[in-house]
């Protein structure tokens, strides 16, 4: 046990370690604020300031927008990082990550979700665009936009991922990065829309029909192969994220969810859904997004994201200013359900503490942990595992190379780890 | 099955995600009040307009694995070398290598050592996803702007640079899904069950 003393001279309020490395226990989170207040307070570091009453206060200005800002002290927290334009052409390939370092709950804004693009991103007239259903189905069917508005409407909080998010943890050495750099190619949203079983009803679906092809509308006319089961389950048409509708670069009018699916399945700009008998192979199901494995073995056709979770803060570049009490912050999701614990250490992985989880816990979302932490000034590595609702715990590095081999960067899920410095700076590290 | 059978499904499955959800520490109410919306949303407005085939030709360009789809026409690597220089050697190189694009030719038999290098003669699984790929994505500048005859003829000298056609085999809807792809038997699907369980056999 640490004396009050210890953490800022509160009478009688005992802080239990409960892991090394500093870890404290969650309960200094659920007594309340009065006690969290106090101990993070360092008396005699920070000296008062003479109040004066600011210039804001005293000379009103600023009007009402139609589309809203947020405020120019905010405006550094940015996707990244955006790369040269492609030498031969502007469009082409490419990704630009959320800065999770920098945000806070489960949702991310609409500015600030990632995009994965495999030839830019259309202009899409939505009076003009269609979606299609047809192939092994009664009636081929087409809907405009307005028409699918007018379908009842369904929503979910789920995350996006992409299946190559943190493949470079892969690498033989640890890649200097930051929590962005190196995992930011997830974002959770409130996702509205209509249920694809209704409208796979109204087509009638020809029991022959094992799986679905959904085709985009972008320049590289993305197609991916999805199983009918999942296209009746909870497979949605989305046209809203985060109450308006879809932004372009994430498929705006329409796009498919696919909750817990790899990313690219979530086909953007969805403009087709041809219902088959078997999965057509295309490029991002072969070449791309397939597994390969120790002896060359492909795995193809593994479609949920496995549990993963990530500390945001402290991450590189959001390092500690001094000792102290400070509170570990991360995300974790599971493409399988929910996420049940958090568990993190601050000793790379010799002892292990549960973290609080905050905020709803919800299915094929990002759920947000939080962990008490006082920080002593001597080096550290922290990590975090989390368990999903089927039992399945985050593997280490090691585990998961030794199962897969190193030649695979998809679906990586394994265990990350930042190391601090006497200095409280951060840095990514295998441990 | 009937349309009623796909809907009752659909009920189903909501009904039983709902009481999973239930017994697993999720708010019931929640999870019955979705199950209701799915029972509600199985009767939508029903406005969906019929298209007939020839409505959605333009847009029903995908290949199956078993060259179902694809286009009547054939052309040899022959044909397909000077177009190749035209539209596709800026990105992937004179040779299918060395360009600033995915690299296109060689790599056979390297996949399960130190240095695996996937190409289209390496890992690609199936000759038609190639023909697929081109037609709907490629040039990057400029896609879906190829002839059928155009698409046949550079899936021919791909393959061909690969050494797994002839320079003067034709490909066509009979012969380019006959092409034998080396590593089509190191895919294995994973697909429902568990990448766990791929490994283990």
């Amino acid at each position: 046990m640490i004396k009050g003393k210890d953490i800022g001279g509160i009478p009688g309020h005992e802080l239990e370690p409960v892991a090394g490395g500093g870890l404290l226990h969650r309960r200094l989170f659920l007594r309340g604020g009065g006690v969290m207040a106090a101990a993070f307070a360092v008396p005699g570091t920070a000296r008062a300031e003479k109040l004066e009453v600011p210039a804001w206060t005293k000379e009103p200005e600023g009007y009402f927008k139609g589309y809203g800002a947020r405020s120019k002290y905010e405006t550094d927290v940015m996707r990244g990082p955006i790369g040269e334009p492609n030498a031969l052409y502007a469009s082409g390939p490419g990704a630009i990550r959320a800065p999770i370092h920098a945000l806070e709950g489960m949702i991310t804004p609409n500015s600030l979700h990632f995009e994965i693009t495999h030839n830019g991103i259309p202009d899409i007239d939505p009076n003009q665009h269609r979606l299609i259903i047809h192939g092994l189905v009664k009636r081929p069917l087409s809907f405009s936009v307005e028409a699918l508005s007018r379908y009842p409407m369904t929503s979910r909080i789920s995350f996006v991922e992409c299946a190559g998010n943190s493949g470079a943890l892969i690498s033989p050495r640890a890649v200097p990065g930051t929590a962005q750099t190196l995992h930011g190619l997830v974002s959770c949203a409130e996702w509205t829309g209509v249920s694809l079983a209704v409208l796979l009803a109204e087509a009638g679906v020809d029991p022959k029909a094992k799986w679905m092809l959904a085709e985009a509308a972008d320049p590289s006319s993305v197609s991916r192969s999805v199983p009918i089961e999942k296209a009746m389950d909870d497979a949605m048409i989305a046209l809203y994220q985060n109450g308006e509708r879809i932004r372009p670069s994430n498929g705006y009018p329409v796009r498919l969810l696919l909750p817990g699916y790899q990313g690219n399945m979530n086909v953007k700009w969805l403009r087709q859904l041809k219902l088959t008998e078997g999965p057509s192979q295309t490029r991002y199901e072969t070449s791309r997004y397939s597994l390969l494995l120790k002896g060359g073995l492909v795995a193809q056709y593994k479609f949920p994201l496995d549990a993963k979770s990530v500390i945001v803060r402290p991450s590189p570049g959001v390092g500690m200013a001094g000792p102290g009490l400070y509170e570990i912050s991360g995300i974790a999701w599971s493409g399988h359900g929910k996420v049940r614990k958090v568990e993190v250490s601050a000793d790379g992985g010799q002892s292990w503490a549960e973290a609080v989880l905050s905020g709803p816990v919800m299915s094929k979302a990002v759920t947000r942990f939080r962990m008490p932490w006082r920080w002593g000034g001597s080096s550290a590595v922290l990590q975090s595992r989390v368990t999903d609702e089927t039992g399945y715990e985050q593997p280490t590095r090691d585990k998961l190379i030794a199962a897969r081999g190193s030649k695979n960067f998809y679906h990586c899920n394994c265990i990350s780890s930042w190391a601090v410095d006497g200095e409280g700076s951060v840095t990514h590290v295998y441990a | 099955m009937s349309t009623h059978k796909v809907m009752r499904g659909a009920v189903l499955v909501a009904t039983v995600v709902a009481l999973a959800a239930c017994d697993n520490q999720g708010a019931p109410e929640t999870a019955q009040t979705e199950s209701m919306a799915r029972k509600q949303i199985a009767e939508g407005p029903n406005l969906g307009v019929e298209l007939s085939h020839e409505d959605l030709a333009a847009w029903d360009i995908a290949i199956g694995p078993d060259g179902s789809n694809l286009p009547p026409g054939g052309a040899t690597a022959a044909d397909g070398k000077g177009l190749y220089v035209e539209q596709c050697a800026s990105c992937h190189g004179m040779d299918g290598e060395g360009g600033a694009a995915d690299r296109l030719v060689g790599g056979i038999g390297s996949l399960a050592g130190d240095a695996p290098v996937k190409t289209v003669g390496s890992y690609w699984p199936y000759a038609t996803t190639l023909f697929d790929f081109i037609r709907r994505s490629m040039p990057l500048n400029a896609p879906q702007s190829l002839s059928d005859q155009q698409v046949y003829a550079l899936s021919a000298y791909i393959l061909s640079m690969n050494g797994l056609v002839g320079e003067g085999d034709k490909m066509n809807a009979e012969t380019l899904p006959a092409v034998v792809m080396p590593n089509r038997g190191a895919f294995v699907q994973v697909y429902p069950g568990t990448l766990e369980s791929v490994i283990a056999e």
